[in-house]
Parts: structure tokens; C-alpha cells; sequence
């Protein structure tokens, strides 16, 4: 079984596609659609990479990050921020938050992959599929 | 008897305790303790300079000759001081206020400063006083000469006397007269030096009055009897003659520039005035008491052809009495001197101020003329003033030869001296008195006193005997001894009738024809009603005081740490102990810079000269003052507009750009929405396609559902476009619309079929009253349907109840008809109700439903567009919008 990753996004069909894509290469992918929830479901299902939109109902997903560095279970989570808003100072701000990479949509789906990888084993070979932290 | 040198060394030991007293005085009065000198006597004994040597001898030989004419010289002032006491104080008061110098200072003041007006009386008065100082010179010598009787030691030089007297007169009048450029003209030491004469020949006439009456003859009675006896009863008075003299003397007593000094320059208190008004009379009473005595005793007592002018003198000589006939010498002396020395002081003040300063700052046009240099050339002016009057008296009696008649000499410089009195009187009392009708005035009666009485009284040296017997040019109506052909008439008081009545018809007749320059008009007001204006006379302070007017007004306008350094560092600068220095030119000046820094030049020089009494506040000055205040307004009142006017720019400014941030801001979050719109389904139309084109590992159950996907987004993409453009257009104002008859509940049934369609619609009920709905409308259908269906449909995405309800009621109300859409949902949260007309705004529970967010927004600018309206009603339990159509959009049913 692959490295477990949370695909925390409310687009279905965003969160559809990718969902395919990662399964695909092995992964074992959750969804979830709600940002007022995902610490919770971060927190239960323990994943070894979160994919983090950044523009969430309920919560936005930049708040979720700061949570995330602030508590020591989670701070040092890999964590790939995506957005549709495209602008530089987002990526900064989720670069600064402690943001691993950061992904504008719409992205290409090798993009997302290599990414991916390279964020939940930053060392590791960008062929092998990830690790557990 | 005295030797002659021995009188020399008296007249020396004389002017020198003169001298000292003047030295003393100006001392005390400098530190400020010179309070006598503020007596109203001091003053009064001053005035007394009005007797001058010509009275003091000379009104025994008139009286001699002439019986009691002599008393018309003193019958004069006394009318004047007894009965136009009024004049006088207006006189003075004027002149205090207008810090007056001299009388061709007052004539040319009162008519609009005039520079010429002020040189012409300067010359006249340079003119009728010359021969008077020849007559004080004469008189000096020849009361020398009769001590010196011809064939005694050391026989005097009558000539090198008049010269040594005239010197020692210049210097005493240097030293006192120009100690410094006193800026308020006064000199107090002068003063009191010519009260100590004033005392001393009153004294000496009354002590040969006395020895007359008790030591010659045997009392009053007995000087009767002798009166009765000589032939001084038989004389018959002329009563025009008297007339004139009186007129004369009276005009003289205001009109003389030696009067005028004392009287109205040297006036240091116009309260003065009050004292004067009836001691200065007794003074002429007791000068005059023993004239008659005098006369008839000397006329038997001496011998036949003896000079009754010098009758005071040679009497007691004759009697053996020399002590008494020293002091007689010394009161004739004191008369002349103290004549001469105030006659030189206005005479140089007028001929420097009026004359040699005005053209000496033509010449250097353009310099300071505050500097200290210009101090200098007006003392320096003043000075050279001095000695050339005296010269030119001493030169006159050279000329004249000594005449005998010494009383007919000093009536023509009276008659010289008051035409100015028609201008004097006329600009005291007449406001339409002009400054050309003054010139005219002055300048025809000059011309007629100087052809009919100085010419021939002057030119005895033969140089126009041609002219004095046959006229200029052999004109015989022209000869100045008969003019008009007038023959056998009193010389003097024809020359007095035409002349003053020549002077007065030019001035009134000028007057009247001319018109006054605003100056003119202005010192016109503020001579004539000086009562008005001016405030009640302040005597006049010490110099301590002075300085100390001078830290308060300089505290007032440069603080009370500045004015006190700046004066302590003068008090210092002088060598003074005290906190105050001494008002000298030199602080003043420095002062008023000071003050001009703050205040300007011309009101600086006026604040200062307002407290030294000095610097002469003119008219010119008060003028600048006003000019710069009203510049300085003028600036103040632009810069407070411009300020205004630069705040109000600001705030636009700061407005504008508020709104520029806003909008800024606003688009920052506009193009941000549309960035995040656009890609969102961009994302997964590009993550889909790309799974399609690697093909592997899909059914055909996949294939399609991706495809679906990306054919959705792709319309999502199409849709969102389509409302951007729509939101642009309606909010530019470009929409067109398509208005038409049509009913209410028409378009609610196009918007119901509309969403039923939708996959959504299936499960929310709506409820209408479709019997309120029959409400005819003038409006385009087709937009108010997007509006209506925007809001059903935003019911079936967001409304959250089990069984979702959305009721339409509608309200007919004046004006208008209102429509509400009501669901049965949990409502929108409050802090989001002004948020959701925003483009892109969802409310958070609406999150996970499709749509860009710009439902609302469009649907409010096309109601807007509609002339309605589309609020959010507050404090229902689920989400209530409410539409209003306005009423124009009724058609009457």
C-alpha cells in the first residue's frame, strides 16, 4: 500500500480528478470538502501528505496550515497548497506559512505527480512513491 | 564807574553762570529729576523773550517820543493771552499732537506737508527776524559804548563787539540748541537759561523803576506832577495807530518764530497754558510799570539830544548810580541775548529742516534716510544754521549803520512775521483752507511788506536811492514809500493794510478756487478738530520714564525675554548700571529695528517716536503704517485662503485617493474572484483531458463520465463569462431595455418554468397567490424574469430545510408593488447580509453550491435598471428578498 494522502478540496470534480490520478500512481487517497473540518480529519486519519486548497468553505486553507505548523504532531506534515488565484503573494503567503510546495490551478497532472512526490520525500528517488515521515 | 574791561569781565562772569545753569539743567533733566523745570512759571518766564532788548530800552524812548503808543507792543499779547486763551491752547494742543518743530512746520503740516510752503515762510521768517537780531546786536553795543564814553580808556569797537556777541551767542546756541538731534525739540537747559534772564531783566528795569520813582523824584504822586509838566501830556494818540500796533503785536505774539518756539515747542505741559494766560500778563504789567517814570524823568534829567532809548542805562549813569546801571546793563543784555539765542534756535531748526535737509536728501536720493549719517548732516545743518543767521544779523547791522529809531525796525518784522497769520488762523478754522491759497497768501503779502517797508528801511546805502525816490522804472504809484500814491499816511500801517489785506483776500480767494489734496483734507480735519482726535495732554516725562514706555511697548511686540535682554545689553553698552539704558539716537534706532523686524519700519518708527514724543508721527508716517498694515493683511487674508484652499485640495485629494485605494483594492479582489472562477473549472477540464489523451486503464463508463465533466465545466466556463459581460453592461449603464405591457404574475410563471426545469427544482415547492399577482407592469419581461429566476434558483441551491419552501407574496402598496421571496431555510447569517449583493460573494453555507456568486449582484443593477430595487429583508427565519418595482412601472389598472 502507498503513502497515505488527504486531498482536502471542495471542487468535486477537482477533488475527483486528482483522487483518479493518485490511486493511479498508488497512493491511498482520502477527499475531504469542508476546511471547518479537515483539522479533524487530518487528526483521525493521520496522513502522510495533505493537498491543501487554499480556498475553502468554512475555513480557509492557510488558516488550516498555521494550525498545522503550530502543533507539534503535525508540524512538520508535508503539506502542497493549491490555488486558483494565481497571484505571487499567495504563494508567498503559503510558502511563508510553512507551505512544503505550492501548486497553481490549473496545473498538468505530471506536474501535480512529480510535486507530490517530491513533497512527501523530498530526498528520496522521484520514482519510488513516497515514504511514511 | 566801571571800566570797560571790568564790564567785559562782568558780561563774561554773566554768560558764563548761564552756561552753567543750562548745563546743570540739561544734567538733572536727563536723570530725570528736574521737576521744577515742569513749573508753569519756567514756562511763563520764557514766553518773556517777547520783551526783548527793543522793550527793555527801547520802550522808554518810545514812550519818550511817542507818549503811551509803547504800550500797544504789550496791550497786544495780553488781549491775546487774556482773551484768545482759546487759540493758544489750540495752538498747542495741535502742535503736541503733531509733534510741530517750528511755525513753518505748522503752516506746511496743515496743508498737506507741503515742502515749499515750508521754505517759503522759512524765508520770510529768516527775513523779518534778520533785522531784529541786527537790532539785539545794536542794542548790545550801544548800551557797550555809553559805558565806554568816547575819550575813556580802551574805547570799545562797537563793530568788534557786535561780532563777539554774536560768536558767544552762537556758541551758547550750538551747545544748548543742538546738544543732540532732540527728538522732541525741546531743551530744557536753554529753557531755564532764559527764564534766569527773564528774572534778571524784569528784575533790573523794575530796580531803575524804582530809583526813578523813590530815589529821583519823591513817589508815584510826584511822577505824576512831572507828567503833568513835560510836554508828554500834550501828545496826541493815534487812535488807527494804536489799532494797528495792538493788532500787530497780538498777531506777532503767535506768529514770531521765536514766540512760536517757547509758546508752542517748548510747551511741555498744556496746562501750562492755564499759568500763563495771567502770569505772563503781570510780566508785561510790571515790565511796563516804570516805562512812563522812566521816560519823564530821563527827558529832564538829561541833557537835551540824548538817546532816550538808552535812558534805563544812562539815567542811573547819569545819577551816579553804576551798580545800578550794571545791573540795567545786564538786563538789557539779558533781553537781547535770550532773543537771539531762541530766534536762532527756530530760525536753524526751520532753515535745517526746511531747507538744507530736504535738499540734501534730493541730492543723495535713495539712502536711508533713518541712517545715523543722516543724523549727523541735520545737525551738522543745524549747527551751520545757527551761525549763518547770526551772521546774517550781524552782517544786516553792519549795513543798516545803526540806525537810531530802534522801535520802527522791530514793528517791520512784525508785519513780516504775521503774514502768516490769514494761513495760520485760516487752517486752525477753516477746513477749505488750502495749500495754494496759503502760497498765494503768504507769498503777496510778503512781497508787499518787502516792497513798501524793508526796501526803504534797508537800502540806505544809496545802492536804490533811484528807485526810493521815483519808483522802479520811474512808476511813481510804485515807490515803496508812497505806494498807491499814497502820501502823508502812517508808513506802517499802510504797508499792515495792504499787506495783511492783500494776503487774506489771496489766501481766501486761492482757497476757494483750489481744491484740497486728500493730505491736505486729512491734516485740514485733524488741525480744525485736534480737540476730536487728540487725547488729553500727558506732561512730559523724564527720560527714565521714557525707556520705561519703551521696554513695555518693545515687551508687548518682542516678548518679555527679548525686549529685556535687548535692553539690558544697551543699558550695558552705555555703561549703565540700571536695566534701562538711555533713549540716545542710537538705542532708538537700534530699537526700531528690532520692532521692524516684527512689526515694519514705518509703524516701528511711529511706535517709537509716539513714546519719545520725537521722531515726528506725520502724517506720512501714519500713512506707510496703514499701507503696510493693509499689506499685511491683504497677504494674511491670501495666504488664509490659499490654506483653505490647499486643506480643501488635500481632503479632495486624500478623498480621491481613498477611493482610487478602494477601487484598487475593489479590482485587486474582482480580478482575483475571476482568476479563481475561471480556473476552477479550467483545472478539472485540463486534469480530465489529460487523463482522456493517455487513454489507459479506462472503461467506457469512465471515458464518458470525464467527458460529461469536462463538457459541464466547459459550460460552467460559458455561463460565467456570459454574467461577467452581463454584470459589465448593466453596470455601465449600456443595457438596453425592452419595455412592454405585461403582468406580474406572467413573468413569475416564465421564471417558475424556468427553474422547474432545473435539476435542482424538483425539490422545492413554491407557493404563490396568483390572485395578488394579476398587477399590470410597463417593464422588460425578460429581465425582470432573469431577477425572479436568480432568486428561485438561489432558493433550490441554498435553501437548507427538510422540505424546502420558497413563499411569493406580493404587496400592493402607493407608488409601488412590492414582491417577497421567502424560504424556509436557516437564513443567511447577519455579518453576511452586507456582503451577498457583492460580486462573487457566497454566503458560507452556500459554499458547496455551483455558481460564481454574481447572481445577486446582476439581479439588483438590472432591478435598479428597472427603477425598482432588490433588498434583503432582515429578521426573518429563512432568506427573504425582497423586489420593488417603482411606480412608473404601474400601468393604471
Amino acid at each position: 500500500m502507498g503513502a497515505r494522502v488527504l486531498l482536502v478540496e471542495d471542487e468535486a470534480n477537482i477533488l475527483e480528478a486528482i483522487s483518479f490520478l493518485l490511486s493511479r500512481d498508488g497512493w491511498e487517497v482520502h477527499g475531504h470538502g469542508n476546511g471547518g473540518t479537515a483539522l479533524e480529519t487530518i487528526a483521525r486519519l493521520k496522513p502522510d501528505v495533505v493537498v491543501l486548497d487554499v480556498m475553502l468553505p468554512g475555513r480557509s486553507g492557510l488558516d488550516i496550515l498555521r494550525d498545522l505548523r503550530a502543533d507539534p504532531a503535525t508540524e512538520r506534515l508535508p503539506v502542497l497548497m493549491l490555488t486558483a488565484k494565481g497571484q505571487a503573494k499567495d504563494r508567498d503567503m503559503a510558502l511563508a506559512l510553512g507551505a512544503n510546495a505550492y501548486l497553481t490551478k490549473p496545473f498538468s497532472n505530471a506536474e501535480m505527480l512529480e510535486t507530490l512526490r517530491h513533497v512527501a520525500d523530498p530526498d528520496g528517488d522521484p520514482s519510488s512513491t513516497g515514504s511514511t515521515p | 564807574m566801571l571800566s570797560f574791561d571790568g564790564l567785559v569781565a562782568v558780561c563774561i562772569v554773566y554768560v558764563a553762570g548761564l552756561f552753567w545753569v543750562a548745563f546743570w539743567v540739561e544734567k538733572r533733566a536727563s536723570e530725570g529729576r528736574a521737576r521744577w523745570l515742569n513749573s508753569p512759571l519756567v514756562y511763563t518766564l520764557s514766553l518773556s523773550i517777547y520783551t526783548t532788548a527793543w522793550t527793555f530800552y527801547g520802550a522808554v524812548g518810545s514812550a519818550a517820543r511817542s507818549g503811551l503808543e509803547f504800550m500797544t507792543i504789550y496791550l497786544g499779547p495780553t488781549l491775546v493771552f487774556i482773551g484768545w486763551f482759546w487759540l493758544l491752547r489750540k495752538l498747542v494742543r495741535i502742535g503736541r499732537a503733531q509733534r510741530i518743530t517750528s511755525i513753518a512746520d505748522m503752516i506746511s503740516s496743515r496743508y498737506g506737508k507741503s515742502g515749499g510752503l515750508a521754505a517759503l515762510v522759512t524765508v520770510l521768517a529768516v527775513i523779518g527776524t534778520t533785522p531784529y537780531i541786527a537790532l539785539q546786536l545794536q542794542s548790545v553795543t550801544l548800551s557797550f559804548s555809553v559805558f565806554a564814553r568816547p575819550g575813556a580808556l580802551g574805547a570799545p569797537d562797537a563793530e568788534s563787539t557786535a561780532i563777539w556777541v554774536a560768536g558767544g551767542l552762537a556758541l551758547f546756541t550750538i551747545v544748548f540748541g543742538t546738544r543732540s538731534l532732540d527728538v522732541n525739540e525741546r531743551h530744557p537747559g536753554l529753557v531755564s537759561a532764559i527764564a534766569l534772564e527773564a528774572v534778571v531783566k524784569l528784575f533790573a528795569l523794575l530796580a531803575v523803576g524804582a530809583f526813578v520813582v523813590w530815589g529821583v523824584a519823591s513817589g508815584p504822586a510826584d511822577i505824576l506832577a512831572r507828567v503833568e509838566e513835560s510836554s508828554m501830556a500834550d501828545w496826541k494818540s493815534n487812535g488807527a495807530r494804536w489799532v494797528g500796533i495792538t493788532m500787530l503785536s497780538a498777531a506777532a505774539i503767535v506768529c514770531l518764530p521765536r514766540m512760536f518756539q517757547v509758546l508752542v515747542v517748548e510747551n511741555s505741559d498744556e496746562r501750562h497754558l492755564a499759568t500763563a494766560s495771567w502770569a505772563f500778563p503781570l510780566y508785561l504789567f510790571l515790565m511796563s510799570l516804570f516805562v512812563i517814570p522812566i521816560a519823564v524823568v530821563g527827558l529832564q534829567q538829561m541833557p537835551a539830544g540824548a538817546n532816550p532809548d538808552l535812558f534805563v542805562l544812562t539815567l542811573p549813569l547819569e545819577l551816579g548810580q553804576g551798580g545800578l546801571a550794571l545791573l540795567a546793563f545786564l538786563g538789557g543784555f539779558s533781553a537781547a541775548t535770550s532773543m537771539v539765542i531762541v530766534a536762532a534756535l527756530a530760525l536753524s531748526t526751520m532753515v535745517s529742516n526746511h531747507i538744507i535737509v530736504p535738499l540734501w536728501m534730493r541730492a543723495t536720493e535713495g539712502e536711508n534716510p533713518m541712517s545715523g549719517d543722516m543724523r549727523r548732516v541735520a545737525l551738522m545743518a543745524r549747527r551751520l544754521s545757527i551761525g549763518g543767521v547770526l551772521a546774517l544779523g550781524l552782517i544786516y547791522y553792519r549795513l543798516s549803520g545803526g540806525t537810531e529809531a530802534l522801535a520802527s525796525i522791530g514793528l517791520i518784522a512784525f508785519l513780516g512775521v504775521a503774514q502768516v497769520l490769514p494761513a495760520l488762523l485760516g487752517g486752525l478754522f477753516w477746513r477749505g483752507a488750502t495749500r495754494a491759497g496759503a502760497a498765494a497768501g503768504i507769498g503777496v503779502g510778503f512781497l508787499i511788506w518787502g516792497w513798501v517797508l524793508l526796501v526803504p528801511n534797508a537800502a540806505t546805502a544809496g545802492l536804490m536811492q533811484g528807485v526810493l525816490e521815483n519808483g522802479p522804472f520811474g512808476i511813481a504809484w510804485l515807490r515803496p514809500a508812497t505806494p498807491l500814491g499814497l502820501d502823508g499816511t502812517d508808513p506802517l500801517l499802510t504797508a499792515m493794510v495792504m499787506s495783511l489785506g492783500a494776503n487774506t483776500f489771496a489766501f481766501i480767494l486761492g482757497s476757494l478756487v483750489t481744491f484740497p489734496s486728500p493730505m491736505e483734507r486729512l491734516m485740514g480735519a485733524q488741525f480744525v478738530n485736534v480737540y476730536d482726535h487728540s487725547q488729553a495732554p500727558l506732561a512730559w516725562k523724564g527720560s527714565a520714564g521714557t525707556a520705561d514706555d519703551l521696554l513695555t511697548m518693545a515687551q508687548r511686540i518682542l516678548g518679555a525675554g527679548r525686549a529685556a535682554r535687548l535692553f539690558r545689553e544697551a543699558a550695558a553698552g552705555q555703561g549703565r548700571q540700571t536695566q534701562l539704558p538711555e533713549p540716545t539716537p542710537d538705542f532708538l534706532e537700534q530699537l526700531e529695528r528690532e520692532l521692524a523686524g516684527s512689526v515694519g519700519a514705518a509703524t516701528a518708527n511711529a511706535m517709537v517716536g509716539q513714546i519719545t514724543g520725537g521722531a515726528s508721527v506725520s502724517v506720512r508716517d501714519l500713512l506707510a503704517v496703514a499701507d503696510e498694515t493693509a499689506q499685511m493683511m491683504e497677504y494674511s487674508s491670501q495666504l488664509e485662503a490659499k490654506s483653505a484652499e490647499l486643506a480643501q485640495t488635500a481632503a479632495r485629494l486624500r478623498e480621491a485617493n481613498q477611493k482610487l485605494t478602494e477601487l484598487s483594492v475593489q479590482k485587486d479582489a474582482f480580478l482575483s474572484q475571476i482568476s479563481h472562477e475561471l480556473r476552477t473549472p479550467m483545472t478539472s477540464i485540463r486534469a480530465f483531458s489529460e487523463i482522456l489523451m493517455q487513454g489507459d486503464a479506462l472503461d467506457a463508463a469512465g471515458r464518458q463520465r470525464f467527458s460529461r465533466i469536462i463538457h459541464d465545466e466547459s459550460l460552467r466556463l460559458t455561463r460565467l463569462l456570459d454574467d461577467l459581460l452581463d454584470l459589465s453592461v448593466l453596470e455601465d449603464g449600456r443595457v438596453s431595455l425592452n419595455m412592454a405591457d405585461t403582468t406580474l404574475g406572467d413573468v413569475l410563471d416564465r421564471a417558475e418554468n424556468a427553474t422547474s426545469a432545473l435539476e435542482e427544482g424538483a425539490r422545492l415547492t413554491i407557493r404563490r397567490d396568483k390572485g395578488a399577482e394579476d398587477v399590470p407592469l410597463w417593464t422588460d419581461a425578460d429581465r425582470l424574469a432573469q431577477v425572479f429566476i436568480n432568486l428561485i434558483s438561489n432558493a433550490q441551491k441554498y435553501c437548507d430545510a427538510e422540505a424546502p419552501e420558497l413563499t411569493i407574496s406580493v404587496h400592493r402598496l402607493p407608488g409601488r408593488v412590492e414582491v417577497e421571496f421567502a424560504d424556509n431555510g436557516s437564513g443567511i447569517p447577519p455579518r453576511q447580509h452586507s456582503l451577498i449583493f457583492e460580486k462573487f460573494a457566497r454566503a458560507d453555507t452556500a459554499r458547496e453550491a455551483p455558481g460564481a456568486g454574481l447572481g445577486l449582484a446582476i439581479s439588483r443593477e438590472i432591478m435598479q435598471r428597472l427603477g425598482g430595487g432588490l433588498t434583503l429583508v432582515p429578521g426573518q427565519s429563512g432568506a427573504t428578498f425582497r423586489v420593488r418595482l417603482p411606480a412608473r412601472a404601474l400601468r393604471a389598472a
